[in-house]
């Protein structure tokens, strides 16, 4: 077997383990739990706005999006620790650990979305999760989400020295977030603010998942009264590409 | 002989600091060098450009026959690396992670057996950062013999273990039959112990680079006749204080011998 292949390997038992470790380790869970639950109450409470049902999707949309900041922090805390460089001193260390950290992300991110969703469901009627067409954009915003967002996440990664300086991120993330027609139409901001917030993947991702989850009638709150499925791709899937384009010369010259 | 590693005129700066000069040794195959010197003698920086962790500024250097600033995945196959500190992959179990390393090489110890071999054998399944110092550190060790590498770099590697695991090291070590070792360490006792060759480093230059009896140098008689001191160097102390008696009897006074150590040669290479 080639040690490429061996690497790979290697990897997906790393991201089992990290998974594993991420719901029986005391303080991974608290974090796991935290924000759903933390969405749970806002969902609670403006449960009878008239945004309240598009809140639901708007808020899984987002917290798929949050898979760049999480891949992003998983980095800095393993650049910290030494594990990328215990990665760069076995062969095809690199690989194997960003193989590993694929799975665990991702698999971390869906146990996330399952924990706020379950719960949400008896929280939230009039959504169309009868459709089976429903869950399926939900599982493509998904996987679009992912594509978009763990590269870049992983460039952002490289940015912060130290998991304090990383810190910082949260700030920007906070701005984006707040811009981005996730606990308010977009259609209520400045023109300019929607420019902007249509460039992030969060706009994108939380217009996706009302579009799957919402009555045909919510389209009317959206810009141009459409879901914009094409433009949601489109968006999605450059940032898809500008990141796999890059992250692997940015991770590279970086050293990690 | 195979020469494993090779150095020639390594020259390292940072800014406008030098912090490796012409540096120029070679380790043949199944060599235990020890890099010896003060802190910030320039010892962790050569063992990380030979681990191709950090970019020369001039010279030659070759590992297996390889540029480590231009080697691949396969060359690193056959590296082993032991860290000043390590302190990774704390929520993981010794057993665990050894089998997860493992998996990158093509041969290799079994981790069960190394975890053994190193002393671990009743914390394979307890979470590496309740390991003790020692124990972290033989777990660092068997991380880096575990793909039974053939260029072993050791950066203190016995730094914190007591009497007893520092014994249990070099037996270890010495065990590695085939396997070249750098290891650096400012236990002299340990580098006259267990190397073949000493290298002393100070302020980025090689001061010393010989067999321990070749840096160790000779004994000394030191007496006193007729009101004045005497020093000679000698291999056989015994033999010249019986030829000193036998010619002077009992007018040689205060005599005794010096016993040559590394730490002299040592302390005055590098003060």
């Amino acid at each position: 077997m080639s040690t490429a292949r061996l690497a790979l390997r290697a990897g997906r038992s790393r991201g089992h383990i990290e998974l594993r470790q991420s719901v029986t380790n005391g303080g991974d869970l608290f974090n796991h739990l935290l924000w759903p639950a933390l969405m749970l109450i806002a969902l609670w409470f403006l449960r009878d706005r008239p945004f309240g049902p598009a809140l639901l999707p708007s808020i899984l949309g987002m917290n798929t999006a949050m898979a760049m900041v999480s891949m992003s922090q998983h980095l800095v805390a393993d650049r910290d620790d030494g594990t990328l460089l215990r990665a760069r001193a076995i062969p095809n260390g690199m690989l194997s650990y960003l193989t590993g950290k694929l799975i665990s992300v991702t698999g971390g991110l869906l146990l996330d979305l399952a924990i706020f969703l379950i719960p949400a469901l008896f929280l939230v009627h009039g959504l169309t999760t009868d459709r089976p067409a429903a869950w399926l954009t939900l599982l493509a915003m998904v996987t679009l989400g992912l594509t978009a967002t763990l590269p870049t996440g992983a460039i952002l990664g490289t940015v912060f020295a130290t998991p304090r300086s990383q810190g910082i991120l949260t700030l920007p993330v906070l701005a984006v977030i707040g811009i981005s027609g996730i606990f308010y139409p977009l259609a209520a901001l400045p023109g300019w603010l929607q420019g902007i917030a249509q460039t992030f993947p969060i706009y994108w991702l939380g217009l996706g998942m009302r579009s799957a989850l919402l009555p045909a009638a919510a389209v009317t709150t959206e810009i141009g009264d459409s879901w914009r499925h094409p433009q949601t791709i489109a968006v999605l899937l450059t940032w898809t590409v500008i990141g796999l384009l890059t992250a692997p010369a940015i991770l590279r010259r970086s050293r990690l | 002989m195979t020469t494993d590693i090779q150095v020639t005129g390594l020259h390292m700066r940072y800014g406008h600091t030098d912090a490796l000069h012409d540096i120029t040794f070679t380790a043949h195959r199944g060599d235990i060098l020890a890099l010896l010197g003060p802190n910030g003698a320039g010892k962790t920086t050569t063992i990380e450009i030979l681990e191709g962790f950090r970019t020369r500024t001039a010279g030659h250097v070759t590992v297996l026959g390889t540029d480590p600033a231009h080697a691949d995945e396969h060359w690193r196959a056959h590296l082993g690396v032991v860290r000043q500190t390590w302190r990774d992959h704390g929520k993981w179990r010794p057993r665990e992670l050894l089998t997860q390393i493992r998996a990158h090489y093509t041969t290799g110890w079994n981790p069960d057996d190394l975890l053994t071999a190193v002393g671990l054998d009743n914390q394979t399944n307890q979470p590496i950062r309740t390991l003790s110092g020692g124990q972290r550190r033989r777990l660092d060790l068997a991380l880096g013999i575990i793909g039974h590498p053939r260029v072993l770099f050791l950066d203190e590697p016995t730094a914190g273990l007591d009497p007893a695991a520092r014994h249990d090291f070099h037996h270890l070590i010495r065990g590695l039959a085939d396997t070249t070792v750098l290891l650096t360490t400012h236990d002299l006792d340990e580098a006259q112990k267990l190397a073949t060759r000493l290298l002393v480093l100070d302020h980025g230059r090689l001061l010393a680079d010989g067999t321990p009896t070749e840096l160790t140098g000779h004994d000394e008689v030191r007496w006193t006749l007729h009101g004045t001191r005497h020093t000679q160097p000698t291999d056989h102390p015994a033999r010249l204080i019986h030829d000193l008696y036998r010619d002077h009897g009992d007018h040689l006074h205060d005599v005794d011998i010096h016993h040559a150590s590394l730490e002299d040669t040592y302390l005055a290479l590098t003060r």
